[in-house]
């Protein structure tokens, strides 16, 4: 049975989530992948106004493909999270309350997400197909000139994640790997 | 002299774009069914039950499997006796850019490393030419994401370092590449040459369809015991634990220089995309 998540999401109300947890997120997440942090994290520098605002927000990592005619969005599996962790920390301090991507995380992306309690999932790497069947809608609100890196906001309904990194800083990628090395 | 249009070749790199992004080869679909079956792990079960759904609908409605529809490698044999009209590059690369167009696939290519503008094509495709005898013309694609392309890695181990050495290193990279590469990965090993041929070496043998094993009977053991110490690691499915890290090993071999031992690890994930056509 899945866990019920919807975003936006305060943190407290994520806390008693477990790494391993399946959930079923749904309402309101935000798009945004290498480019897209960099111009964020610009604006945030200059004292801007941000595409969203990132108080108990989830961002997802992820470059959709173009939606073929009559779709919401194309196909749209996670993207690498690890490439957007010397972005991250600035985030978790503005109030980001959820993360979704894939791969692991550093460890100061980790420390912080321990001491704000933001929450990290994963969904299947390579499951766009799948996963964009998840998303009622989508609408590119900042940097359209990044194509496929464009911010979105997307809806999602019972889009199917997984804890990764609690808020107790338990990682599901150390617990699982270490539990299946025993069956060598 | 055979001769061979532009227009042949744009048309056949189209449709092998579409086609390898959308539709799931089915010896990578057969494997990932074996090992929904073998996997322990209910979390690596889930994760590969998905894939098996997420392949299926990509296939049955012509999207693409992955978002990451991948920079375009291509691997060209052609025949001393073929004479392609007009530029064989550019009819190449137009078919990319017409794939990627009407396919409704990501265009992921930038054009400068450094200044990182999106080409708006997916172009420029990877090309490998090589020139055979005969009068055909035989070309391979491979569309390779980065998720897994960036976990990859290239050592030049010294002779003295031999077997154990090629295991310790291919090891090494595919735990460091942990959950990332969206394992069940498929690993491939170029092994001697130079340095950039045992690269080449690694990206070809990804071409290999899984269960096939490399003809030679000492790189065939290795390939197994690789594959086989690969699923040890416990990384799984999605990287959530379990016994299925690997799908396969594939290792091709090149007469390298008494002083040297290249080795190539190019990591490609549970989507190994990859088409070819003989004209």
């Amino acid at each position: 049975m899945s866990i019920s998540v919807t975003f936006p999401a305060k943190r407290e109300t994520l806390k008693d989530l477990k790494a391993g947890d399946i959930v079923s997120i749904s309402g309101t997440i935000y798009a945004a992948r290498d480019a897209a942090h960099k111009k964020i994290i610009a604006l945030i520098d200059k004292g801007l106004p941000l595409p969203f605002e990132i108080r108990d927000q989830a961002i997802y990592y992820v470059g959709p493909c173009p939606e073929k005619p009559g779709q919401v969005i194309g196909s749209c599996g996670p993207t690498t999270s690890g490439r957007m962790d010397s972005y991250t920390p600035k985030l978790i301090e503005l109030g980001l309350s959820g993360m979704i991507g894939k791969g692991e995380r550093s460890a100061t992306v980790k420390k912080a997400a321990l001491e704000h309690g933001t929450i990290y999932f994963g969904c299947t790497g390579g499951a766009g197909a799948l996963l964009s069947r998840s998303v009622i809608s989508s609408e590119v609100i900042a940097f359209p000139e990044l194509g496929a890196e464009a911010v979105r906001k997307l809806c999602v309904k019972d889009f199917p994640a997984i804890v990764v990194i609690d808020s107790f800083g338990n990682n599901l990628y150390e617990i699982g790997r270490e539990k299946y090395k025993a069956f060598t | 002299m055979k001769k061979i249009t532009e227009k042949q070749i744009i048309d056949v790199i189209k449709e092998m774009c579409i086609q390898t992004n959308c539709c799931l080869n089915t010896d990578v679909s057969d494997a990932l069914e074996t090992s929904y079956e073998n996997e322990i792990s209910e979390t690596g079960k889930e994760i590969l039950n998905q894939l098996v759904i997420n392949a299926k609908i990509a296939g049955s409605e012509m999207i693409p499997i992955c978002q990451d529809t991948g920079m375009v490698v291509c691997f060209v044999e052609i025949g001393q006796d073929v004479f392609v009209e007009g530029s064989l590059e550019d009819a190449i690369n137009e078919g990319v850019r017409r794939g990627y167009s009407e396919g409704f696939l990501r265009k992921s290519v930038v054009s400068d490393p450094i200044l990182r503008e999106n080409t708006g094509d997916n172009t420029p495709a990877v090309i490998h030419y090589q020139i055979v005898s005969g009068d055909s013309l035989k070309i391979s694609i491979l569309p390779k994401g980065f998720g897994s392309e960036n976990m990859s890695a290239l050592k030049m181990l010294t002779p003295s370092q031999g077997i154990e050495g090629i295991i310790d290193f291919v090891l090494e990279t595919c735990s460091n590449a942990g959950p990332n590469p969206c394992p069940p990965i498929i690993v491939g090993v170029g092994i001697g040459g130079t340095m950039e041929k045992s690269a080449i070496l690694a990206k070809k043998s990804l071409l290999r369809k899984i269960g096939v094993s490399n003809p030679l009977p000492h790189i065939a053991e290795l390939e197994k015991t690789l594959l086989s110490e690969t699923n040890k690691l416990g990384i799984g499915p999605g990287g959530l634990g379990g016994i299925t890290t690997a799908l396969a090993v594939n290792i091709e071999i090149y007469p390298t220089h008494i002083a040297g031992l290249p080795v190539s690890v190019n990591i490609s994930c549970h989507a190994t995309r990859h088409l070819e056509v003989e004209l």
